[in-house]
């Protein structure tokens, strides 16, 4: 059976579901939140490529790029806010995060 | 064709199992570790697709930057991380029971469109060619229809830096620094006095600050 875009979208997919469970199972780490979301965008990152690959159209592998700088920028500013937050409080346990009431 | 499944394989497997453990790791510097592990395989992957230029991106930004972030941030935190994990055993039940429910769905989703959708036209994947490789043919395309794109996705990055600069940034009271525009208002009038000695008494220090 050769490979082809039914694979690298199951592959994907498993990838994207590993992430939703990484952050339903570490609700309190948030550090583990992070990683998660970088494993979600990396999930969507291989979905763009495969249909930009076989769909012969090269815009895909542009948006997985546009998604790349995102999921950068997004990993420092978080990590800013985590160092922050660890300073004020001196823990990350984001369920005492509660000030706000939010 | 054989070998390229191989890969496939090997690669795919790799990458499921390195994104298990980045979740389920007791150490958290491990979990980076797994991290890196996964976007690389990842990479590996997207050469086999035949976009080489993102898979290149891809260990650089993430492998180079992100994780090593990660892995700095992690480092340099000094927190109880098994109190973290207390609620671990007791969301997994459903925790399991929603990522199963999610992976089926969208397994199952994702191959009836890879089969019965637009890109079942094309069977064979798109081969960089020996006249236009896959960086070329990326460059040819974002930097003319999709170069504002290209521009914003810079913004993007520069507030991103700045907002980790300024949340980061924190100024300490009592540490003494350089103040150029006080040294450079200096002038001989502010800086130096003269002062008359009586013969016989010495020099006295007096009022020499400021």
């Amino acid at each position: 059976m050769t490979i082809g875009l039914p694979h690298y979208l199951a592959v994907a997919a498993i990838l994207f579901t590993i992430g939703v469970f990484g952050i339903i199972m570490n609700r309190k780490n948030i550090i583990i939140i992070l990683m998660s979301v970088e494993l979600i965008l990396l999930a969507v990152n291989i979905n763009l490529v495969a249909f930009s690959v076989y769909l012969h159209d090269v815009v895909g592998q542009i948006y997985a790029m546009f998604v790349l700088t995102v999921a950068a920028a997004e990993a420092a500013v978080g990590l800013a806010i985590l160092v922050t937050f660890f300073r004020n409080r001196g823990d990350i346990a984001v369920d005492d995060a509660s000030m706000m009431k939010g | 064709m054989g070998l390229q499944a191989i890969a496939f394989y090997l690669l795919a497997a790799v990458t499921l199992g390195a994104g298990f453990l980045v979740v389920t790791a007791r150490n958290p510097v491990h979990s980076v570790l797994f991290l890196i592990l996964a976007f690389f395989t990842a990479a590996g992957l997207f050469v086999l697709l035949g976009a080489e230029f993102l898979a290149m991106l891809l260990v650089v930004v993430y492998v180079g930057a992100v994780a090593v972030l990660f892995l700095f941030v992690v480092m340099m935190l000094d927190v109880d991380f098994s109190a973290l994990r207390a609620g671990f055993a007791r969301y997994l039940p459903i925790g399991l029971v929603v990522g199963g429910v999610l992976a089926v769905e969208m397994v199952l989703v994702a191959v009836t469109v890879a089969l019965k959708g637009a890109a079942a036209a094309h069977d064979a994947p798109l081969v960089p060619s020996h006249e236009v490789t896959n960086a070329e043919a990326i460059g040819r395309v974002l930097y003319t229809d999709y170069v504002y794109f290209f521009q914003a996705a810079g913004l993007v990055l520069l507030v991103a830096m700045i907002g980790a600069i300024v949340l980061t940034l924190r100024h300490k009271p009592g540490v003494k620094r350089q103040d150029i525009a006080k040294q450079v208002a200096r002038t001989p009038k502010t800086g130096m006095k003269l002062v008359q000695i009586q013969s016989g008494q010495g020099v006295r220090e007096e009022g020499i600050s400021e």
